[in-house]
């Protein structure tokens, strides 16, 4: 179980290194709002250098994709790529388990 | 639908507006609909109807009520609801299309999601505001909520978010129904009854002796009067009926229009009229005594008279009553083609007494009918139930009586027991009540049938022979004597030999009359004979007395004469007196 995942992982993830897209909602410029979107920024930029796209929508201004992307909770956080979708709520301040989230290889 | 509305209006004066549910009996409980405007919570376990409850709550404010509404589910797809509600005849695409109902499946899957730092739920407040603002929507349903606390972590926040949700609903002026699973010894799972205090009604679907039965309750309406009971609730082909039936206290007006009951003979004996319109009629027997065959030839002379006759069978089919009628010579079919007869059959343990209850209900408001016949009661009777039995049937007698609807019901009574007990207590709700009882005598069993009790008529107070033959139920005198009550075929063999005596007597006086016939004769020839030896003698007797007669006065005569010949007699006497002087 240990050795298994590890070799596997590792070539893969060094002979093509995986293209983000993600998405965060916010509602307008809440406390929490500015905080997730200041904490999104600097795990991009300091892990993902140029291989990401990073989309901030403030749900009140586009209230109508909350319902396409199944938004309840804010500050949501949406991984689009690569699969599998996944989601994380909240202001996204304890880093290290947003980089283990997203499955993200620390730089 | 138009009383409640009214009621709603004399509400608002007083401060608290209603929303019509548009469910029947839910706004006459409620007193005009739920508390417009605010939130109301309804709970129960699953599969008590809460999702139907919102969603006709919805569909009835969209089409009805003018006021469009938003769905919002949480455990089930808009496509799951609307083909789920499409069997209700709700057209939920059309009603979306229509800008009337907008719904919103919330997603949430947990294995998919995490939580990182502090989150709120204003995610789910802009989608509902934007979903409200889309179509001006006046009602909101929140259906399930509480999946909430099983797809985001952290329920403290999610507390406090939903507290907040449910003050944002009263500030936007909607009308919510929140709904919410049954807990453990609260209402909803997660307590909701905390947040959500104007108005809570609670489902429930219980079984009792392996059948169910749904009820509603109003559990609290805050600034409201509401019926407290527990009401029986159906769902069906037409959604959600709830059904206030409660005793609503001797008031009915009574008829005194007297209705035949189809046999000619039991009609003499009641009083020449048969039973009252709108009285209740039991026929209790043991079995095979023709309790079914008397509740046809009821039916039967209903549909005759042009009424409307509603059958509920509990024991048989209604091919299988068809064909046993018709084999006493009562054909039920034409009736029952003619619209003015429907049979209905149900096993009793179907469904729970109430639902029996407020399925009849339904029935009996639908079809109108003159006449209800139910056959037999006591089957309902599972285990020790009888005081929800007769509950069931005080309030079905009580609404059939409001109604001026005649019952008949039929009662199976256990062989050995005394009749006059029925098994089901209901004697005292009960206006006329035949007896059939089995006589069983001279290796034979036979059918009799008496008048137990008919209130408000005189009637008879004698035994009948019953007898089932081709052309329907029959009543003979029974033949009461010395030997006692002789029926069937004891009771031909009496009447043959009453028959046989009679012809006897009738031999003898004739034989009397001919021998007085003779001794007239005779005596009148000893008369006439009599006679004629007087006249006989008396000619004879006559005769000599004419004779004797003559004989004298020729006598006399001859005496003067022979004086006058001597000159004596007379002259003698004179000349001598002469001579002295």
């Amino acid at each position: 179980m240990k050795t298994n995942p590890s070799p596997h992982a590792h070539p893969e993830e060094k002979q093509t290194p995986k293209h983000f897209i993600l998405k965060l909602y916010v509602a307008g410029q809440s406390p929490k709002s500015i905080k997730a979107i200041a904490n999104i920024q600097k795990i991009c930029r300091e892990n993902l250098h140029g291989r990401y796209e990073l989309e901030v929508i403030d749900l009140y201004e586009r209230p109508e994709l909350a319902q396409a992307d199944q938004i309840v909770a804010l500050p949501t956080l949406i991984r689009k790529l690569p699969p599998p979708l996944r989601r994380i709520i909240g202001d996204l301040s304890d880093t290290e388990r947003v980089l283990v989230g997203l499955d993200i290889e620390k730089a | 639908m138009v009383k409640p509305k009214q009621h709603a209006k004399t509400n608002q004066s007083a401060g608290l507006q209603k929303s019509p549910t548009g469910i029947t009996g839910l706004d006459q409980i409620t007193g005009g609909g739920l508390p417009r405007g605010r939130p109301t919570l309804i709970c129960g376990g699953a599969g008590c109807g809460k999702t139907l409850l919102a969603m006709e709550f919805l569909v009835h404010g969209a089409t009805r009520f003018n006021e469009p509404g938003v769905f919002m589910s949480f455990e089930e797809t808009a496509r799951d609801l609307t083909q789920n509600v499409a069997s209700l005849g709700f057209d939920l695409n059309d009603l979306v299309a229509h800008k009337q109902i907008v719904l919103d499946f919330v997603y949430i899957e947990r294995s998919e999601l995490e939580a990182n730092g502090e989150y709120d739920l204003e995610g789910l407040f802009i989608r509902l505001g934007a979903a409200i603002d889309a179509i001006g929507a006046k009602r909101v349903v929140l259906d399930t909520i509480e999946t909430l606390f099983s797809g985001l972590p952290d329920p403290i926040i999610l507390r406090a978010e939903l507290r907040r949700l449910f003050r944002w609903l009263k500030e936007r002026g909607v009308t919510a129904i929140i709904t919410g699973e049954r807990g453990d010894g609260t209402l909803t799972r997660q307590g909701l009854e905390e947040y959500v205090s104007d108005c809570v009604i609670v489902l429930d679907h219980r079984v009792s002796e392996q059948t169910s039965s749904r009820r509603l309750r109003v559990v609290k309406y805050r600034g409201s009067t509401h019926g407290t009971n527990e009401y029986p609730f159906l769902i069906n082909a037409d959604g959600i009926s709830v059904l206030p039936v409660t005793a609503l206290g001797l008031k009915h007006t009574v008829s005194e229009e007297r209705i035949s009951s189809g046999v000619a003979r039991l009609d003499a004996m009641l009083d020449g009229r048969g039973y009252y319109r709108g009285s209740s009629v039991l026929i209790s027997g043991t079995a095979g005594t023709g309790k079914s065959s008397l509740a046809a030839h009821f039916a039967d002379a209903a549909c005759r008279r042009g009424e409307r006759a509603l059958y509920f069978s509990f024991e048989e089919s209604p091919d299988q009553i068809i064909r046993n009628m018709r084999s006493i010579g009562i054909d039920l079919q034409p009736w029952v083609k003619a619209g003015l007869l429907q049979i209905h059959a149900h096993r009793p343990s179907s469904a729970g007494l109430e639902t029996h209850l407020a399925m009849k209900h339904k029935l009996i408001s639908a079809f109108k009918p003159q006449v209800v016949i139910m056959d037999p009661l006591n089957s309902f009777v599972i285990g020790d139930n009888e005081i929800e039995v007769k509950a069931m049937l005080i309030r079905l007698v009580d609404f059939l009586k409001t109604e001026q609807i005649t019952g008949l019901f039929t009662n199976l009574a256990p062989g050995g027991n005394p009749v006059e007990q029925t098994e089901v207590a209901i004697s005292s709700l009960i206006d006329t009540w035949l007896l059939l009882r089995d006589i069983d005598s001279g290796g034979e069993r036979n059918r009799g049938l008496s008048i137990l009790k008919s209130r408000g008529m005189p009637h008879s107070n004698q035994i009948r022979e019953f007898l089932l033959t081709d052309h329907g139920v029959e009543l003979r005198d029974v033949y009461v004597g010395p030997e006692g009550v002789l029926t069937g075929s004891a009771r031909l063999t009496k009447e043959a030999e009453n028959e046989a005596a009679k012809l006897i007597r009738n031999q003898e006086v004739e034989l009397r009359q001919i021998e007085l016939e003779r001794k007239r004769t005779t005596l009148e020839a000893q008369i006439a004979m009599l006679r004629a030896e007087f006249a006989v003698q008396e000619i004879a007797s006559i005769k000599i007395i004419g004779q004797e007669t003559a004989e004298k006065a020729q006598l006399a005569q001859g005496r003067v004469d022979m004086g006058v010949s001597r000159k004596v007699d007379a002259m003698p006497n004179k000349q001598k007196k002469s001579d002295p002087q």
